[in-house]
């Protein structure tokens, strides 16, 4: 640089104030860039004075590449499908593992309360679901967030020790990653569903396609999944309320090891059938996907990025590499969105869910410039909304995915790495793609929309990493 | 070149794109040196192609269909290690800029500074307190900044001129309200074709002056570099002026150069001009009020703005028109005995502070709220002339610019009018981008609601005919409402003396 290529070359102008002088270059056809700005941290000078000492540690910097680094380089494989007990280790009989940061049963919302009953039932710890709510109001039901073991389950996301999870391993740092298989669309589990439909489906999942899936994937190998999500992002899905092309690039890829691997082709057809007709399918592989890529960026010291984020329909909780496994909560935010017939805000539950780990690894709304069609539920639904959600998310990350890229952002790769520094600093918080449950058990889910992440959390997390460091 | 053997490079568990791929392979194979380059997933039949190619080397046999392999012929190991490298660096950053934004809006600078092309200035008006952290970013990023905002501590200034120059940066400012940077006008500042003159400036109306007086007179300015106001104080000891000096020292369009500051310290100024004479473009150099002081061969010292202006001009006069010699004459004619003194109300400081040098040089006393050397502090008490600067800070607070606004002026212009012992009311007008769209309709609103015995009024409009507001359409406002309108203000505030002496 020299202060003669100022003279020399094109100008262009980053304007930060008065919106006039960016007005007045905009005339005279100056390419400008005006920064809708506010005092950093909302004028907080407590949180300014943390921004302004951690942005002084130089350890961050390092300890975020380190993470970007660890997140790039991971090599995330579908490998099998096995019963949750005979993988997770400590998920015994009477263990229900469940969305979100931690929580008891009296603060649990309508639809986890009806999960967890009917997960009793299916268990056979419970008669019946009256009698499922009094064991687990009783404090016979041992309750723990997925997210300690190693973990992840979409809405309510129960897992208990007989149902079949996903095993992603993560061939670059050797840890493996566990989720429940999609149940498909209408009354399920994952938004409160307990009634003998949802349970002979679970039964089903259980002795016919996991064992189906597992055979397969032992017979092909196993399924890399980032080249997927990458053919994904560039037909139009995001991963979290889009996940039509990742589906049936999926099903193309298993359906010859799925037909070596089941004998009776009524049968086969069946799970071609459940699995190609249900385009959110791909959505609980990528969020176990997701949580093998965060997991080995956890505990680096003076991290900044976020590795977890989370809700199990009461509290949103964040964890954050530089402060290892502490969750930082705060209350669920409401989503906004469009509704099915019938229903509209007031039969919605708060959000809710392990889904956020997607958006956690840059995508859902982080990725929403991929997904003309899910910036609908919000907004005015242009294209150019969705490139815009996008946009917001670079200025909280602390890198973009060469591997993920985005078509309609000139390949930019997706925002990934969030850093609370920025966060906090910027007032802007992610961006997350959900479905919305209703808010009584059973009914199920009555929407999609968008939620954001509650800036509570973030502020608390900033404290605690300046105080980790020793800048408080 | 044919016979160079393949090298290959495999990253793992890498997908990308095939069109994207094929795209980063005709840029490899673009680059002096490389033969042919192909980058593909490691599938057995792009295997085949490869191999077919002359491409495969033992690495990409072993890749899977996971796997991306990077195959290239080059010219010298050395070339192919320098292209692998090229390719990782290229898949490792696919587009960094992602998209031309148009009605977005990012909220912090650091993604606006990844939005922009070309070469990048960030101007930064926020309030004085936010202005050194905004500007510290947008050095980090490289980018060029006109701090407008003032505020800023002289600690801060120092450290971001430091760091600027380190970077090689210009950093405009604190309190810098003007630049133009190759014809482009910047914050408030007026059009102006582009020229051949480069103006290096301590003053925002300084600048604007005397930018103005230059494309008035058929001429145009190559680059308008405002340094802020306390740039040639001891504590910052001009860095920035010595920078812009340099800056366009070697600018080819530049061919002469003018300096616009008030009287810097004596150290300082040495240094300056000591820069100057290291020059080989000759300079004019208003250090405002400063009189018999020798400079280098190659500069002339000037005390106005508007000498400064003709300078730049080659000598040529800023004369007062016929029309205009006239209409003082007749004007001098009614004025009442004992209106005797010069009342100035400035929105721009250096016009009011280059108003006192014209008048002291006349032998007149004059007192300000902003004295130059040898004035007087301003006191309602003593009866002299009063040059005040609407603009400066015991004006503004709690109430906007008169620049912004025009009608903080009403006020006391409404006072010195009716005022007997007032013979001229001086004024300055200040149009361009950045100023109110119609400033000096605050000014004829109070001259229509006056009786018949008042004061002269006297003015200049500092502006272009480019200028949103056209600068002849507020002259001939001012015309139309009995104000003298002077070609510039210190040929004003001759005027305004020349009428206070009543020799027309």
């Amino acid at each position: 640089m020299g202060v003669n290529d100022l003279l020399r070359s094109p100008l262009s102008v980053v304007n930060v104030g008065l919106r006039g002088f960016a007005e007045d270059l905009a005339r005279q056809g100056i390419p400008v860039v005006h920064v809708d700005w506010a005092p950093p941290a909302d004028g907080d000078p407590r949180l300014a004075d943390l921004l302004s000492k951690l942005a002084s540690v130089k350890r961050v910097e390092e300890a975020n590449s380190e993470a970007l680094r660890r997140i790039f380089e991971a090599e995330p494989v579908l490998v099998d499908v096995c019963p949750a007990d005979k993988v997770i280790e400590g998920l015994e009989e009477r263990v229900v593992l469940h969305a979100g940061p931690p929580i008891e049963w009296e603060r649990m919302c309508g639809p986890m309360q009806g999960a967890v009953a009917g997960a009793a039932v299916l268990e056979g710890w419970a008669e019946d679901l009256g009698a499922a709510e009094t064991l687990a109001a009783s404090g016979n039901l041992t309750f723990h967030p997925n997210h300690h073991f190693d973990a992840v389950g979409p809405m309510t996301g129960l897992i208990t020790p007989g149902m079949p999870v996903m095993v992603v391993e993560n061939r670059s740092f050797g840890n493996r990653a566990y989720c429940t298989l999609n149940e498909g669309l209408g009354k399920v589990m994952r938004f409160g569903g307990n009634d003998d439909e949802v349970l002979e489906r679970l039964r089903w999942l259980a002795s016919t396609l996991a064992p189906a899936l597992s055979a397969a994937l032992r017979e092909c190998g196993g399924v890399p999944l980032k080249g997927i999500v990458a053919r994904g992002l560039s037909m139009g899905d995001e991963m979290h309320q889009r996940n039509v092309g990742c589906t049936g690039l999926f099903l193309r890829q298993m359906a010859p090891a799925l037909a070596r691997a089941v004998d009776d082709r009524e049968t086969l057809a069946t799970i071609l059938d459940f699995i190609g007709g249900n385009d959110q399918f791909f959505l609980n592989i990528a969020m176990v996907m997701g949580k093998a890529i965060m997991d080995p960026v956890r505990a680096i010291e003076g991290s900044s990025i976020v590795t977890a984020m989370t809700r199990n329909g009461t509290d949103f909780g964040i964890r954050v590499s530089g402060t290892g496994d502490t969750w930082f909560t705060a209350p669920v935010e409401m989503p906004k969105g469009l509704y099915f017939p019938g229903f509209t805000e007031d039969d919605a539950n708060p959000d809710m869910g392990d889904s956020t780990i997607v958006e956690t690894v840059g995508l859902g709304g982080f990725a929403m410039a991929a997904s003309p069609a899910v910036a609908g539920f919000v907004g005015a639904g242009t294209a150019a909304e969705a490139l815009d959600y996008t946009r917001a998310m670079f200025e909280i990350t602390a890198g973009r995915n060469p591997e993920w890229t985005l078509p309609s952002l000139d390949f930019s790769g997706v925002p990934t790495g969030i850093d609370i520094r920025k966060v906090v600093e910027a007032g802007i918080v992610p961006t997350i793609n959900t479905g919305i449950a209703h808010r009584k058990p059973g009914v199920g889910q009555v929407g999609a929309g968008v939620v954001r992440a509650p800036l509570a959390c973030f502020h608390q997390a900033l404290a605690a990493l300046a105080a980790e460091l020793g800048v408080a | 070149m044919n016979g160079a053997k393949p090298v290959n490079r495999v990253r793992r568990a890498f997908y990308l794109d095939s069109v994207a791929l094929m795209r980063l392979s005709q840029r490899l194979s673009d680059l002096p040196e490389v033969e042919t380059a192909a980058l593909m997933i490691g599938t057995p039949s792009n295997k085949q192609i490869l191999a077919k190619a002359g491409l495969l080397a033992a690495d990409g046999e072993d890749a899977t269909p996971g796997d991306l392999i990077i195959a290239l012929r080059a010219a010298s190991g050395g070339a192919g290690e320098a292209a692998l490298s090229e390719a990782e660096a290229l898949l490792d950053d696919p587009s960094t800029k992602g998209g031309g934004a148009v009605d977005w809006q990012p909220r912090t600078l650091i993604a606006a500074a990844d939005c922009l092309t070309g070469t990048g200035l960030a101007l930064i008006s926020v309030p004085g307190e936010f202005a050194t952290a905004e500007a510290r970013q947008a050095l980090a990023k490289n980018l060029h900044v006109m701090v407008f905002s003032d505020n800023v501590s002289i600690e801060d200034e120092q450290a971001l001129k430091r760091e600027a120059c380190e970077r090689g940066l210009l950093l405009m400012g604190p309190d810098c309200g003007t630049a133009l940077i190759a014809g482009t006008p910047l914050a408030f500042a007026n059009q102006i074709p582009e020229g051949d003159i480069g103006i290096v400036s301590a003053s925002g109306t300084g600048l604007q002056e005397v930018s103005s007086l230059i494309a008035r007179g058929g001429r145009g300015v190559s680059h308008g570099i405002g340094v802020g106001s306390r740039d040639l104080g001891d504590a910052i000891e001009g860095v920035m002026t010595l920078a812009a000096i340099d800056a366009l020292d070697q600018d080819p369009r530049t061919r002469h150069i003018v300096l616009l500051s008030k009287p810097p310290g004596a150290a300082v100024a040495q240094r300056v001009l000591d820069r100057v004479a290291k020059s080989a473009k000759p300079f004019t150099v208003c250090f405002l009020g400063v009189a018999g002081v020798d400079g280098p061969a190659n500069a002339r010292l000037v005390e106005t703005l508007t000498a400064a202006a003709e300078d730049a001009l080659g000598g040529a006069a800023i004369g007062i028109a016929e029309a205009v010699r006239r209409d003082t004459e007749r004007c001098a004619g009614t004025l009442g005995k004992e209106r005797c003194w010069v009342h100035g109300l400035y929105s721009g400081g250096t016009l009011c502070a280059e108003a006192q040098i014209v008048l002291q040089a006349a032998g007149e006393e004059v007192c300000s709220n902003v004295p130059v050397p040898g004035a007087a502090i301003l006191d309602d008490g003593v009866a002299v002339h009063r040059l005040v600067d609407l603009g400066a800070d015991e004006y503004t607070v709690g109430r906007p610019h008169p620049m912004i606004e025009p009608k903080v002026r009403q006020e006391p212009l409404t006072k010195s009018l009716a005022d007997p012992e007032v013979a001229v009311v001086l004024l300055d007008v200040v149009i361009g981008h950045g100023a109110h769209p119609d400033p000096t309709g605050a000014v004829v609103e109070v001259l229509a609601g006056t009786g018949g015995d008042k004061p002269a009024v006297v003015a200049s409009v500092c502006g272009t005919e480019g200028d949103p507001q056209v600068l002849s359409a507020q002259a001939r406002i001012l015309e139309e409402a009995g104000v003298i309108v002077a070609p510039s203000n210190a040929r004003a505030a001759e005027i305004a003396l020349n009428l206070s002496r009543r020799r027309g």
